[in-house]
């Protein structure tokens, strides 16, 4: 006969509640307290801090992740509300030591400064970029006013993300993007 | 900023999610988007015991023309803006979503998260009283019907009964000759409104205007209508001076407080002119433009 183990529990009794969740590809199975927020699941439960906690007030963007490819501020939502569902993180942009697109478009056009706002301008680009292939820089610009910089004054940020289209768009591989 | 503790439960259907609501003894929240649940747990000016997530609920996020418009309360902002009825039949509340916090924000709050949170600042409120749309709430007693008249008691208060959950709104099929638009005057991108004004009117046959309806966003303690201003503008062909009254009319039954989005009297001044225009683009859109 089985028997029935009790829920995990923190030692001020909170009841743990187990999550099922991938992260860039790797499965993960967690206990977490409800009130654990995504934000902090990733960056202490996973170590992963390259999504950043800007303002923690739903203002800034730094903490943007793609939750089933949609950009979300993670600051504002329970790891538990994620439970079975798919994350991506900016650690999971690079792939085999190459730069992703949005990486790319960012070092080539000079897309940061101090960096603290670029890995959820990053995650806002490319999850943008999957539902808009070819957009405006109006466009553009009205996909990023949820994440803000406080020092480029957002042109070069514009330029990077319009790079990264294009070279997202681009058939073969290797070629340089269209000098506009 | 760490919540305060709670339970966490998700619901598998509306009726379990109204037994949870039952047994919770008032002391449950209901979780949607969240988008602003989580930021007033978060600065713990709440702290309820426990969290019944309905995100998981299946068939609470469709839209459907069925005599009415059908929206479920679980739709996410992002969706309602680029749904093909909402942009063709029903641009207004497309105004309106596209206008809600900012994107990020967008992808997960929900159309009945911001109505049901009541807040006087969110912009479906307006858009809702000015379009004459109701709200389908589910109880343990059963199903009932809420004219959105009704629904907003005062501030972040409802007509919802403590085992209720809103799962659908909807919305009375545009007549011929109409239309509506929602504008909102913001600081910044992704703030609340200052002002946002609603219009939606229908025009007779000669082109005057036989009906209108107007709400108002973010000055009063909830979303208000502004029925001076309807009154002013029906039989009225819809011209510079019959906008003017109503705009005239609007600002001075608006109820704004001075804080930090500007003064009360600048506030009223936004609505007189906000008026205005969304008048000005509900009749263009009731003739057939954009």
């Amino acid at each position: 006969m089985a028997v029935e183990t009790a829920p995990a529990k923190t030692t001020t009794g909170q009841k743990l509640h187990r999550i099922h969740v991938v992260v860039n590809g790797a499965a993960h199975d967690v206990d977490v307290e409800p009130r654990t927020l995504l934000v902090h699941f990733l960056r202490e439960n996973l170590g992963m801090t390259g999504t950043h906690i800007g303002c923690d007030t739903t203002s800034c963007g730094a903490c943007t992740v793609l939750l089933n490819g949609r950009a979300v501020k993670s600051c504002t939502l329970f790891a538990v509300q994620v439970d079975q569902a798919s994350i991506a993180t900016v650690e999971g942009l690079e792939k085999d030591g190459k730069l992703h697109p949005i990486q790319e478009g960012f070092h080539q056009e000079h897309g940061l400064q101090c960096g603290f706002c670029t890995p959820g301008m990053m995650m806002t680009a490319v999850g943008f970029l999957a539902t808009n292939p070819a957009p405006t820089e109006l466009q553009i610009r009205e996909a990023i006013s949820g994440n803000l910089c406080r020092c480029t004054g957002y042109v070069n940020i514009v330029k990077s993300i319009d790079y990264a289209a294009r070279k997202l768009r681009e058939p073969a591989e290797g070629k340089a993007p269209d000098v506009r | 900023m760490i919540p305060a503790s709670f339970e966490y439960e998700v619901a598998t259907d509306v009726a379990h999610a109204i037994q949870l609501l039952a047994s919770s003894g008032g002391e449950a929240k209901v979780l949607a988007g969240g988008q602003s649940l989580i930021p007033l747990m978060k600065f713990r000016l709440a702290q309820p015991a426990s969290l019944i997530d309905i995100t998981r609920i299946a068939g609470l996020s469709g839209i459907r023309e069925n005599g009415e418009l059908q929206i479920g309360a679980l739709i996410r902002e992002a969706d309602l803006e680029k749904n093909a009825i909402i942009r063709q039949r029903y641009p207004i509340i497309a105004d309106t979503a596209a206008v809600v916090a900012d994107p990020l924000v967008r992808n997960m709050a929900t159309i009945g998260g911001n109505l049901a949170h009541a807040d006087p600042a969110n912009d479906h409120p307006a858009t809702m009283l000015a379009l004459r749309a109701s709200v389908v709430a589910q109880g343990s007693k059963g199903e009932r019907v809420i004219p959105i008249d009704d629904f907003f008691l005062d501030t972040f208060t409802t007509a919802l009964r403590p085992d209720e959950i809103l799962v659908e709104i909807r919305v009375p099929k545009p007549a011929a000759r109409s239309g509506g638009a929602y504008l909102k005057l913001e600081r910044k991108v992704g703030d609340f409104a200052i002002v946002g004004v609603a219009a939606v009117v229908r025009l007779d046959e000669s082109g005057k205007i036989a009906a209108a309806s107007i709400g108002l966003t973010n000055v009063g303690l909830t979303a208000i209508r502004a029925r001076n201003a309807e009154e002013k503008l029906r039989g009225q062909a819809p011209d510079d001076k019959a906008l003017a009254a109503a705009g005239a009319a609007a600002a001075a039954e608006s109820q704004p407080v001075s804080d930090l989005r500007g003064p009360a009297e600048y506030k009223r001044d936004v609505v007189r002119v906000l008026t205005q225009r969304a008048i000005r683009k509900a009749v263009a859109r009731a003739k057939g433009g954009n």
